[in-house]
C-alpha cells in the first residue's frame, strides 16, 4: 500500500511538473470567448470552442464529441447566465474531468463581473416565454463587457498558470489599450446614430444596443424564444409604421421569412447581424465581430434613413 | 471559487426553483443599488448649493470682500461638515448591509484605461452579480432567518424539481395489448442536484395509475480517477438506445414491440452499479461501459442472492460532418429467468444511429434514423429459445414546432420465437414550446395471433420546473 501511494504521489508530482511546461488547455464554449481567450493566452494556451459562431447557442448538441473536448481540458469557460443550460451539465457530468466541474479550479463562468441587463425581478414564470432567471446572457456584445471577460480570463489564466502571469498580464494589457482604440473608432461610426429606432428578432442586443446608442422599440419573437405569431407580427408592423423604424437586426439562426415579410409592409431593412465570432465568414475575432456588426448597422441607417 | 460551484449548480435550475430561491437576492439588488443612489443626491445638494453661495455675495456686492471670504470661509466648513456626517452615515450602513469595498483594481499592468473603465463601470452590485441563489453563500446577512421561513436561505440548495405529466389517448381496437381510452398515464417527478464536490444526484418518480415508485434513483461520481464514470443505484440500464430514454423522451407515444417482447413493459431497470470508461483514440469517441444489477428486471428473475445480473456496452460516436454524425453501440445482457434455478437469458443488441442536424438551420431542420437489432436466447427446461427482433425508424424535424417520423417494428416473442408480431406507424409531433409536445401517432400491428390492430394513439406531454438537460 505504502509503495503504491508512493507512487502515486511521484507519478502526481511527475504530472504536474509536466503540465508546467505543457500549454494550458482551454475548452470556451464559445467562439466569443475562444477569441478573447486567444488574446490574453497567446501561445501559452491552446483553445477549442464547441458552439460555432453561426448557431443559435440555446440549442446546441450535448455531441459525445464535444465530451472528448472536455474530457482532456485544463479549463472551461462557460458564457454562464443559464445560456447553455440545455446541453453543458450533461457535457460536463460525463466529461470525467475533475478540473473542470462547477466549482473546480478549471471552470470559469465569464459573466462574474460583465454588466448584464434584463435581470427579471419580481414573479417570472415561463408564460412569459424562455426567460433567464440570471439575466441576458448575450452579454458579450458589449466591448465594456469584453474587457471584463478578458479580464476574468487573465485572472483564471494567471491563477492556473502561475509562472506566466505576467505574460497574461502584459497580454490584457495590450489587448485592452487596442479595445479601447477600437471602441473610440465604433463609438464614432455609431455617434451620429444615437437613439435611432430598431428591432430585434430575438433579445440577444440589449448590451450592443445600448453600447452603441441604438433604441429597440420591438421584438419579432412575441416573447423570448416563441417563434413569430401572426397577430404579434401585424401588431409590431403597426408600431413600427407608427414609429417609422427602418431596420430590422437578426441572427444568421433565424428564418428570414418573418422579418423579411415585416420589412416589405414596412420599409424597413433587414440586417443580419454576426451574433457570435464566427457568426459570418469574416468575423474572425472579437474586434472583427464589431467592426461587421457596427458596419453593417451604420449602412443601414444610411441607406434607409432610419431615424 | 465556492461561488462559481454555486453558479453552476445555481445554472441547473430553471424558473420554477429560482423563483423561490433567488427572489431573495433579487429583492436585495434595489436595496443595495439604492445607497450609492440615495447618497449622491445628498452631495448633488451640497453642490447645487453652491451656485446658491455664488449668488449671496453677488446680491451684496458692495460688502465688504474680507467679509464675503469669511462668508465664503464658514460655508465650506459647514459644507465639509455635512459631508463628512453623510459620509460616516453612509459608511456606517454599508456596513449594516454588509456591502463589501469596492473592488480592487486586478493585477499588475493593467493599464490605466482598464482601471478607469472599472471604475467608471458600475460598481459590481453584489446582490446582482452573485449568482441569484448563491446569495447567503457569504454567511447570513442582517436578520438570521428564521427557520422554516418561506425565504430561509437554505433553500437555495433545494434540489432542481420538475414533474413532466405524460397524457395518454388512444383510439381504435386492440384486443391483445388495450390501453385505455383517455389516461394520465404517467407523472414523473425529478429531482436533480449536486451532492458534493464528488457526486450529483438524479431522483426520478414514477406515479401512474399503478402507484409510485422509483423510476430511477443514482448518485453519479464525477471526480474518480482513471477516466471512470460511475453511477450507483436504481437506473435504466445501458442496453441499446430506447431502453435508456424516459417516455417524454421517446419519438413515439409507444415503444416498438421488441423493447415489449424482449426487455417487458417496464425495460431493462434495476438497482445496481454502473462503471464507464473512455477509451481514448484519435478515431473517434469510444466509451466502454460494464455494469452489474440485482437481476430482476425485464426478462431477468432471481433465484437466489448471486443470481445478479451483469451488462457490457460499447459505444462509438463520430462526428461526419459537422452536422451529422454516427452513433453506433454493441451491448450484450445476461441474468437467471424465471424458468428454473439454472436458467438464464442472454441479450445481444446492436444499434445505429445516423443525425443531420444543420447548424446554421439547427431550430428548424434534424433528421434521424436509428435501429436497434436485438436477439434473445432464453434458457428453458424445453430447450434455449432463440428469438430476434428490431425496428427502424426515422423523424424529421420540418419546421421549427413540427416534427413527423415513421417506424416498423418485427419482432419475435421471447418465450416462443414463431410468434412474430410486426407493423408500421406513422407519427405527427407539434411542440408548442420547449415545455410541453402534443403527438399523434397512426399504429398498425398484426400480432403473432391473427389479430390486426389500427390505432389511433395520443399523446399531451407536459412538464413544470427545472428538469436537467439530456444525455445525448
Amino acid at each position: 500500500m505504502r509503495k503504491f501511494i508512493q507512487a502515486a504521489a511521484l507519478t502526481g508530482v511527475m504530472l504536474s511538473s509536466a503540465n508546467a511546461f505543457a500549454a494550458l488547455k482551454v475548452v470556451a464554449t464559445t467562439q466569443d470567448l475562444e477569441s478573447l481567450a486567444r488574446e490574453i493566452g497567446g501561445d501559452k494556451v491552446t483553445v477549442e470552442s464547441l458552439a460555432k459562431g453561426y448557431q443559435d447557442p440555446h440549442f446546441v448538441e450535448a455531441k459525445p464529441s464535444f465530451i472528448l473536448k472536455l474530457h482532456s481540458a485544463d479549463l472551461l469557460i462557460a458564457v454562464g447566465r443559464e445560456l447553455e443550460i440545455g446541453w453543458l451539465p450533461p457535457l460536463i457530468n460525463q466529461s470525467r474531468n475533475a478540473k473542470i466541474q462547477p466549482g473546480g479550479a478549471g471552470y470559469l463562468d465569464a459573466s462574474m463581473s460583465a454588466k448584464i441587463l434584463e435581470i427579471p425581478t419580481g414573479q417570472i414564470t415561463r408564460a412569459m416565454g424562455d426567460v433567464h432567471p440570471s439575466g441576458n446572457p448575450h452579454y458579450w456584445l458589449a466591448p465594456d463587457n469584453g474587457r471584463r471577460i478578458a479580464q476574468e480570463i487573465q485572472k483564471k489564466f494567471a491563477e492556473l498558470s502561475p509562472g506566466d502571469a505576467a505574460y497574461f498580464a502584459q497580454r490584457y494589457a495590450d489587448f485592452d489599450r487596442r479595445l479601447a482604440e477600437a471602441e473610440k473608432r465604433w463609438q464614432a461610426a455609431m455617434a451620429p446614430y444615437k437613439g435611432v429606432k430598431v428591432v430585434t428578432y430575438h433579445r440577444s442586443w440589449p448590451n450592443f444596443t445600448e453600447a452603441f446608442g441604438l433604441n429597440v422599440i420591438g421584438y419579432v419573437e412575441p416573447k423570448p424564444g416563441i417563434p413569430p405569431s401572426p397577430s404579434h407580427t401585424l401588431d409590431l408592423i403597426q408600431e413600427m409604421k407608427r414609429q417609422e423604424v427602418k431596420i430590422i437586426m437578426i441572427e444568421p439562426y433565424f428564418d428570414r421569412k418573418t422579418p423579411d415579410s415585416i420589412a416589405r409592409e414596412t420599409g424597413a431593412q433587414v440586417i443580419v447581424l454576426a451574433p457570435s465570432v464566427g457568426g459570418e465568414k469574416d468575423v474572425t475575432d472579437y474586434f472583427k465581430l464589431f467592426d461587421h456588426n457596427v458596419n453593417l448597422v451604420t449602412t443601414a441607417i444610411k441607406q434607409t434613413g432610419a431615424k | 471559487m465556492i461561488a462559481m460551484g454555486k453558479l453552476f449548480s445555481r445554472a441547473m435550475t430553471c424558473a420554477s426553483l429560482v423563483v423561490l430561491g433567488g427572489v431573495p437576492a433579487l429583492a436585495q439588488a434595489p436595496a443595495v443599488t439604492s445607497v450609492p443612489a440615495g447618497v449622491a443626491p445628498a452631495f448633488a445638494k451640497a453642490t447645487v448649493g453652491k451656485p446658491a453661495v455664488a449668488e449671496a455675495p453677488a446680491g451684496t456686492q458692495q460688502a465688504d470682500p474680507q467679509q464675503v471670504r469669511q462668508e465664503l470661509d464658514r460655508l465650506r466648513r459647514e459644507f465639509e461638515e455635512i459631508r463628512d456626517a453623510y459620509g460616516a452615515r453612509l459608511a456606517a450602513l454599508e456596513a449594516k448591509l454588509g456591502v463589501p469595498a469596492p473592488p480592487t483594481v486586478p493585477a499588475a499592468g493593467t493599464a490605466p484605461a482598464a482601471a478607469e473603465a472599472a471604475a467608471a463601470a458600475p460598481v459590481p452590485q453584489p446582490a446582482v452579480d452573485v449568482p441569484s441563489g448563491a446569495a447567503g453563500a457569504g454567511g447570513p446577512q442582517g436578520a438570521l432567518p428564521v427557520y422554516g421561513n418561506a425565504s430561509a436561505s437554505s433553500k437555495v440548495f433545494n434540489p432542481d424539481m420538475a414533474v413532466i405529466g405524460n397524457f395518454l389517448g388512444a383510439m381504435g381496437e386492440n384486443s391483445v395489448e388495450s390501453a385505455p381510452s383517455l389516461e394520465m398515464h404517467e407523472a414523473e417527478v425529478t429531482f436533480q442536484a449536486v451532492v458534493d464536490p464528488y457526486a450529483r444526484a438524479d431522483v426520478f418518480l414514477s406515479a401512474s395509475p399503478e402507484g409510485l415508485e422509483i423510476e430511477e434513483g443514482f448518485v453519479t461520481l464525477t471526480s474518480l480517477p482513471g477516466g471512470l464514470l460511475a453511477k450507483v443505484g436504481k437506473m435504466k440500464q445501458q442496453f441499446g438506445k430506447v431502453n435508456t430514454m424516459h417516455a417524454h423522451t421517446l419519438p413515439w407515444v409507444d415503444v416498438p414491440l421488441v423493447m415489449k417482447n424482449f426487455l417487458g413493459e417496464e425495460g431493462l431497470n434495476d438497482s445496481g452499479i454502473s462503471v464507464s470508461k473512455l477509451l481514448l483514440n484519435p478515431l473517434f469517441f469510444l466509451e466502454a461501459t460494464g455494469e452489474v444489477y440485482q437481476g430482476n428486471s425485464g426478462p431477468f428473475q432471481t433465484h437466489e442472492r448471486n443470481d445478479v445480473s451483469w451488462l457490457g456496452r460499447l459505444r462509438g460516436y463520430r462526428d461526419i460532418t459537422e452536422g451529422t454524425n454516427l452513433d453506433v453501440g454493441v451491448s450484450f445482457t445476461r441474468g437467471h429467468n424465471d424458468s428454473g434455478p439454472d436458467s438464464t437469458t442472454h441479450l445481444f443488441g446492436v444499434d445505429a444511429t445516423v443525425r443531420y442536424r444543420p447548424l446554421r438551420r439547427a431550430i428548424y431542420r434534424r433528421f434521424m434514423a436509428r435501429t436497434e437489432l436485438m436477439w434473445s436466447r432464453r434458457g428453458q427446461e424445453a430447450g434455449d429459445v432463440s428469438a430476434f427482433g428490431m425496428y427502424v425508424s426515422g423523424d424529421y424535424q420540418f419546421a421549427r414546432r413540427w416534427f413527423g417520423g415513421v417506424r416498423f417494428d418485427r419482432s419475435e416473442r421471447a418465450l416462443d420465437s414463431s410468434l412474430v408480431d410486426q407493423g408500421p406507424s406513422l407519427v405527427v409531433t407539434y411542440w408548442p414550446s420547449e415545455f410541453s409536445q402534443i403527438r399523434g401517432q397512426y399504429r398498425r400491428t398484426n400480432y403473432a395471433e391473427g389479430v390486426t390492430s389500427n390505432e389511433a394513439l395520443f399523446q399531451f406531454l407536459f412538464s413544470i420546473g427545472a428538469h436537467g438537460a439530456h444525455v445525448f
